[in-house]
């Protein structure tokens, strides 16, 4: 019941010799909207491609909803999982990137329709219907025959958002949604982001937007060279800093 | 002149400042109107295509005129069934040739990326010896090969074979042709499609596999089509020039193809010259009908590659730009 959405014990993730994630240890609860900050390199992103397993722990553990992520244990062993067990845990892990990735071949419904017809092999007509409901809840009904080059980078955002929402995800990661957006385009997708975690969604945000942080966000974790080096409530961490590394961060982004 | 200095020109500058108002609509007083200027001369152009045309009569005479061409065989020759037969040959060995040579080639492309390192160096092997040797001498050794291997056991090599084939009779100097024109193509093909897988972005790998996309859905819905973009053009190139390489088969040797068997015939005419233009106005025909394919295969495969909008996407916001209704504008 009280079984956290997001575990992670001492997560660590090496490429070759170089060491990206130092042991991250942190909960989110269901409903729980964390957003993750710090300076880029700091591990932000890799952490949130760890728990979707787009990239393999190297030392550590990390469950989603009660379930190892990555690896199966067995008689005390770890084993690595086939990529079906993989695909079957991303089914239910939203994630939405910085660069969207939107499949530029297919119009804007048809790139929300293809993972529910194809992954969970949802009737065509059924699959449709969602995908209009969600384009509205993005407030782009009149966008569904449009390809991405079409749309702006707000709107393919949001179509992304709707991408992942409609596998129906117990959990959403968003990485830097609103980096690679001009300035005026970023609140239209954070006012959609707000509206989801206003809906209950847990979500996990690496973002610089401070401002969303502080008026959206249950809790806010600041990395620096691959730990977290503070966490709290946003508003505590925003205005009453307690290490060096935080405040110097806070008062270039701020 | 052109430019007349109209009412309705003159008062454009009193209009509203830019960007503060609705914009000037067409017709209306404040409006400018459009621009009709005198165009400007260019003899060049005209002085460049009167000689190129001049040079392209003197050419067209002369080949009606010459003899040699003897236009009268070339016309009887032309539809001749033998002729058109051979046309079939040619064009049935060019089908099943790319259709190998691109199956084979997207299996090699995928070995060649795997993480496996003994499908990736099997794969560059191949590549390596079918495209370092001439196809024509690929064609030789094929014609040979039911002499080195005169049998093709079944069974578990060196303990048990319960079936013998003659190669003799497997392959007839037909299918010997096919395969070893496949087998030179799926190493230019492998390379093309490669080309094509690597292009990609790898964004997009990552956004299918996190919506729980596997592999081969991936592959198959994401990659491929966004990759054909990329392998079409080269490929078309590999099937005109596949028809051509058909001409080659007499290495095998199989004489039933167009330009073989139009050789053959020119023993009747005494004249090789007009069966050397009826076998070209075979090839350039079937390659006038592959480029029209290409033209639309391409057109198709080019889907949201360009946020260029097709007139009709145009003229629907056109209508909406003047209901006033600017909702959904770009």
């Amino acid at each position: 019941m009280s079984q956290p959405m997001v575990r992670s014990e001492l997560v660590c993730k090496n490429f070759g010799a170089l060491r990206v994630l130092k042991g991250i240890s942190l909960t989110v609860d269901r409903g729980e909207v964390m957003c993750l900050v710090g300076p880029s390199g700091s591990g932000k992103s890799t952490f949130l491609r760890c728990i979707n397993h787009l990239e393999q722990v190297t030392a550590g553990r990390l469950w989603v909803d009660g379930e190892l992520i990555g690896y199966h244990e067995r008689g005390g062993k770890l084993h690595e999982m086939p990529a079906k067990d993989a695909a079957r845990q991303r089914r239910d892990i939203g994630m939405v990137f910085q660069k969207f990735n939107l499949f530029p071949h297919l119009t804007a419904l048809e790139n929300i329709t293809e993972a529910p017809i194809r992954v969970k092999k949802q009737k065509k007509a059924a699959a449709v219907d969602r995908a209009r409901e969600l384009l509205a809840q993005v407030g782009l009904s009149e966008k569904a025959k449009a390809y991405p080059a079409q749309l702006s980078g707000g709107q393919q955002q949001r179509v992304a958002i709707a991408r992942a929402l409609a596998m129906d995800p117990k959990l959403m990661l968003f990485d830097e949604p609103t980096s690679a957006l001009d300035p005026e385009l970023v609140g239209e997708v954070l006012d959609v982001m707000k509206e989801l975690a206003r809906g209950g969604m847990t979500m996990i945000v690496v973002t610089h937007e401070m401002g969303f942080a502080r008026e959206v966000a249950d809790s806010l974790v600041f990395m620096d060279g691959g730990v977290v080096v503070e966490s709290g409530k946003p508003r505590e961490v925003l205005s009453n800093p307690q290490h060096e590394r935080t405040k110097s961060f806070l008062s270039k982004v701020l | 002149m052109a430019v007349s200095h109209s009412g309705t020109g003159s008062e454009a500058g009193t209009g509203p400042e830019p960007g503060t108002g609705p914009g000037v609509e067409p017709g209306s007083p404040a409006a400018p109107e459009l621009i009709q200027a005198v165009p400007l001369r260019r003899p060049g152009r005209w002085i460049a295509a009167t000689l190129v045309v001049i040079l392209l009569f003197l050419f067209l005479y002369g080949a009606a005129t010459n003899s040699a061409y003897d236009w009268s065989t070339y016309g009887r020759y032309l539809f001749d069934q033998r002729v058109s037969k051979a046309a079939g040959v040619t064009l049935s060995l060019t089908v099943l040739a790319m259709f190998f040579g691109i199956v084979l080639g997207v299996v090699l492309a995928v070995m060649r990326l795997s993480p496996n390192p003994v499908l990736k160096w099997v794969s560059f092997g191949w590549l390596w010896f079918f495209r370092g040797t001439p196809i024509y001498v690929q064609l030789v050794f094929w014609g040979l090969i039911v002499v080195i291997y005169k049998r093709i056991d079944l069974g578990i090599p060196f303990v048990h074979q319960f079936a013998h084939i003659s190669t003799q009779n497997l392959l007839t100097v037909y299918w010997l042709a096919v395969l070893g024109l496949a087998l030179n193509e799926s190493a230019y093909m492998a390379e093309i499609v490669r080309a094509g897988l690597t292009s990609v972005d790898e964004g997009q790998d990552e956004a299918a596999r996190a919506l729980g996309m596997s592999w081969g859905q991936t592959m198959r819905r994401i990659v491929l089509p966004q990759a054909m973009r990329v392998i079409i053009p080269p490929t078309g190139n590999e099937v005109i020039s596949m028809l051509k390489t058909t001409s080659l088969v007499i290495a095998v040797p199989l004489t039933t193809e167009l330009y073989s068997r139009t050789r053959d015939l020119s023993v009747e005419t005494f004249n090789p010259i007009p069966m050397l233009l009826v076998a070209s106005t075979w090839y350039l025909f079937f390659t006038s009908v592959l480029m029209t394919g290409q033209f639309y295969l391409e057109r198709y495969f080019a889907r949201g590659a360009s946020r260029k909008m097709s007139a009709r996407q145009l003229q629907a916001l056109a209508d909406a730009q003047a209901t006033g209704n600017q909702k959904g504008l770009i």
